[in-house]
């Protein structure tokens, strides 16, 4: 008897174990009251913790953009942070709900690490960081060189492209962290660090003299960043995409965070359908009405999320550049909100 | 037959049966647990859209590691990098266990040291090395130390031959001529023939009791022999020294600081656990014993070598095998450094490059069992030999 009931709990268990899998992210993030989301261990403009515990950047604002359009706070998000190593795995065995960690799209991540990506928050490129000192004026002089790198990027690929086209030799020095790779820079270990751009200019704010670091003017592969969610759960996946999509629209169509109350009521057809006061773009998405109008009043749309963490407003000072409007010379363009 | 019954109970009563059944049942369950982890991983991992299976160690890795042992460029496999990591594990595992364990026995030793000072130092070498955790000691070397080195072009230089900087340390290289097949060859004879000396020396002694100077005659054979025929073949070996070309020097051999960093923490750490080791040993054997030799008019040396070390050994060996095992676990701390060992480039770099989690990470479980695996075997080899042995 006490056998039978052993091996009908080993069998039921793993019953259990299976269903699991199958279960709805978006009930999940609704039962449990927020969104775990995986972010960067610090990375200045784009997943960075203050003082006071508080997180915010670019990649942030994603993660705070879903919650306030599922959860209707944008407050109610779990900040999980993550190495570049440790990202997939995470997402992967359901320890957070979305990835939102300046994580390149690649052909490869998209398709065997059954993930899928839910747009492109910033267009970036693999640039190279050099010390001063060195008289260095372009990449192509970097023969015989070592590159201070984080492990488990696209930019280590990037790079061993880079110097096998121009027939150069390097040697690569490997760190966990973007922090290790700086200090790497610093004491001398590497000759130039070589990452995304975007983070190039935060890890030159780190230095401790960051005019003792040029950027060089080559950037050598295309790094579209966004977030990231597991495939096989489209409903979420619509919700993360057109969470990114709601944001640009919303600058596209005029719509701020101080505005959107207004628009709301008294908007031209395409604001009020992004509002959700027209039309019931919510309900396909399995949300309420106001979505995007949570998303907007929260967070903010692309402008004002952009200027505050990475662009003028912010240390970084970095351009819009390709990150600007189609109409205004960039690339951003949101599928039609209808 | 009914008195029968009442001396042979039934099978199920019987403790040998009984026994066996349990070990079936036991090996069923567990066996069971496991076809239910992996069947559950496998339709999980199907359900989730990831790809599994071994193949992706045929393909291009695309990317370049800090150090091989053997050729690779970013143009090798995925297989390729987990021979090299692997490789680089090896050889950081063998450094450590080689020098932890010099630095352990003259530390042990050093304990029963006649003279105050040296007495103090082995105490406290192995207080505060043994106490402070190893993660610590290894960002200790790294970045405390070796990244305060000046840069290449202020390199400290010894005789324009030795060169050690922020990027590493740079050693001439031993280039081989015509003829220096001849003195590889002489080196090999010379050790050879240490073993021949030392075989016949021990046989005269049992039957003659004589003594032979066996030691200094071995350093002859190993060390003089080939310092010999390399004048007689007209110095057939030449050193490449390096050069400073570039961003740094290129030429000779290069150790990196993440190797020098790890090695020296792990000798460091090990060689003070294993020093403890040596001290019980020594302290395992009675004080009669050397007494007793002394008055047979044995010398201290003697004492030493033929009353201490063989019986302490009994106590130091088993000891040995579980420190050289967490060493070799230990080393994985690389990662924390960047030095590639096979943690550092399979489990980190090509896991990420291709998300093939588990295979990746049972691949590096594997390695690692065989290894301890092989330490445990070898050991206990050792150990029956230097068993205590009634005779």
């Amino acid at each position: 008897m006490k056998l039978k009931f052993v091996f009908s709990v080993l069998f039921f268990s793993s019953v259990a174990f299976n269903s699991s899998v199958q279960a709805g992210t978006l009930d999940d993030v609704k039962t449990k009251g927020h969104v775990n989301c995986g972010v960067s261990t610090g990375l200045a403009g784009f997943s960075q913790k203050d003082e006071k515990g508080n997180w915010s950047g670019l990649d942030v604002d994603v993660c705070r953009g879903v919650a306030a359009a599922v959860l209707g706070d944008a407050s109610k998000v779990k900040y999980k942070p993550l190495t570049a190593k440790e990202r997939f795995t995470a997402l992967q065995s359901g320890e957070i709900d979305l990835l939102s960690r300046n994580t390149t799209w690649t052909h490869t991540r998209d398709t065997s690490l059954g993930l899928n990506f839910a747009g492109t928050i910033y267009y970036d490129g693999t640039g190279f960081m050099v010390r001063k000192n060195l008289g260095v004026k372009s990449a192509k002089e970097l023969d015989g060189a070592a590159a201070c790198i984080q492990a488990g990027t696209s930019t280590e690929l990037a790079i061993a492209d880079y110097f096998r086209q121009n027939n150069m030799k390097f040697t690569v020095v490997t760190f966990d962290t973007s922090d290790q790779t700086r200090q790497g820079l610093e004491s001398g270990r590497c000759d130039f660090l070589t990452s995304d751009q975007s983070q190039l200019y935060a890890l030159r704010i780190g230095l401790k003299d960051p005019s003792s670091a040029i950027v060089l003017p080559e950037v050598i592969s295309k790094e579209p960043l966004g977030p990231v969610v597991r495939q096989g759960d489209d409903e979420w996946f619509n919700i993360v995409k057109w969470v990114v999509n709601a944001s640009i629209e919303g600058e596209y169509q005029g719509v701020t965070s101080k505005n959107a109350d207004d628009l709301r009521k008294n908007g031209n057809p395409g604001q009020k359908r992004l509002l959700g006061s027209e039309g019931d773009l919510g309900k396909k998405l399995g949300l309420s009405a106001d979505w995007a109008y949570n998303v907007i009043t929260q967070v903010g749309n692309y402008a004002e999320s952009f200027e505050k963490n990475v662009g003028m407003d912010s240390p970084l000072k970095i351009s819009r550049g390709l990150n600007a409007q189609w109409t205004d010379g960039g690339i951003l363009y949101s599928p039609a909100m209808r | 037959m009914a008195t029968k019954n009442l001396s042979e109970p039934v099978f199920y009563n019987n403790p040998g049966i009984r026994a066996v059944i349990y070990q079936i049942l036991l090996v069923l369950g567990l066996g069971y647990f496991f076809y239910l982890i992996i069947s559950n991983t496998i339709t999980n991992m199907e359900a989730r859209g990831i790809k599994s299976g071994f193949e992706f160690l045929g393909s291009t890795a695309g990317f370049d590691i800090l150090m091989s042992l053997i050729p690779y460029d970013a143009t090798h496999t995925y297989g390729k990098t987990f021979v090299v990591g692997l490789l680089n594990t090896i050889l950081v595992s063998i450094i450590g266990i080689i020098f932890a364990t010099i630095v352990g026995f003259i530390i042990g030793v050093a304990h029963f040291s006649h003279n105050w000072l040296i007495r103090k130092l082995a105490v406290i070498y192995i207080e505060i090395f043994r106490n402070i955790p190893l993660l610590l000691q290894i960002f200790f070397w790294y970045f405390a130390v070796l990244s305060t080195l000046p840069g290449a072009r202020q390199s400290l230089s010894l005789g324009e031959a030795v060169f050690l900087n922020v990027r590493g340390l740079y050693l001439p290289n031993l280039v081989r001529e015509d003829g220096s097949a001849v003195v590889i060859a002489a080196f090999i004879i010379g050790i050879l023939a240490s073993f021949i000396v030392k075989h016949w020396a021990r046989k005269r002694q049992e039957k003659t009791g004589q003594q032979f100077p066996v030691f200094y005659t071995n350093i002859v054979l190993i060390i003089g022999l080939p310092v010999v025929t390399f004048f007689a073949m007209g110095m057939p070996f030449g050193l490449e020294y390096p050069v400073l070309r570039g961003f740094n020097y290129s030429g000779g051999i290069t150790v990196i600081p993440e190797l020098m960093a790890l090695a020296l923490s792990l000798t460091i750490y090990t060689g003070a656990f294993i020093g403890e080791a040596v001290r019980a040993g020594v302290q395992s054997v009675p004080h009669g014993q050397t007494e007793a030799a002394r008055s047979i008019g044995m010398k201290e040396k003697q004492i030493m070598k033929l009353i201490i070390v063989p019986q302490a050994m009994r106590v130091i060996a088993p000891i040995l095998n579980s420190e050289y095992q967490s060493l070799v676990k230990n080393s994985t701390l690389a990662t924390a450094i960047g030095y590639p060992d096979l943690f550092t480039v399979f489990v980190g770099t090509t896991l990420n490059q291709t998300g093939q989690a588990i295979e990746i990470v049972f691949m590096t479980m594997a390695v690692y069992f065989v290894f301890n695996m092989i330490i445990s075997v070898v050991m206990n080899l050792f150990n029956k030999k230097v068993a205590l042995v009634s005779k």
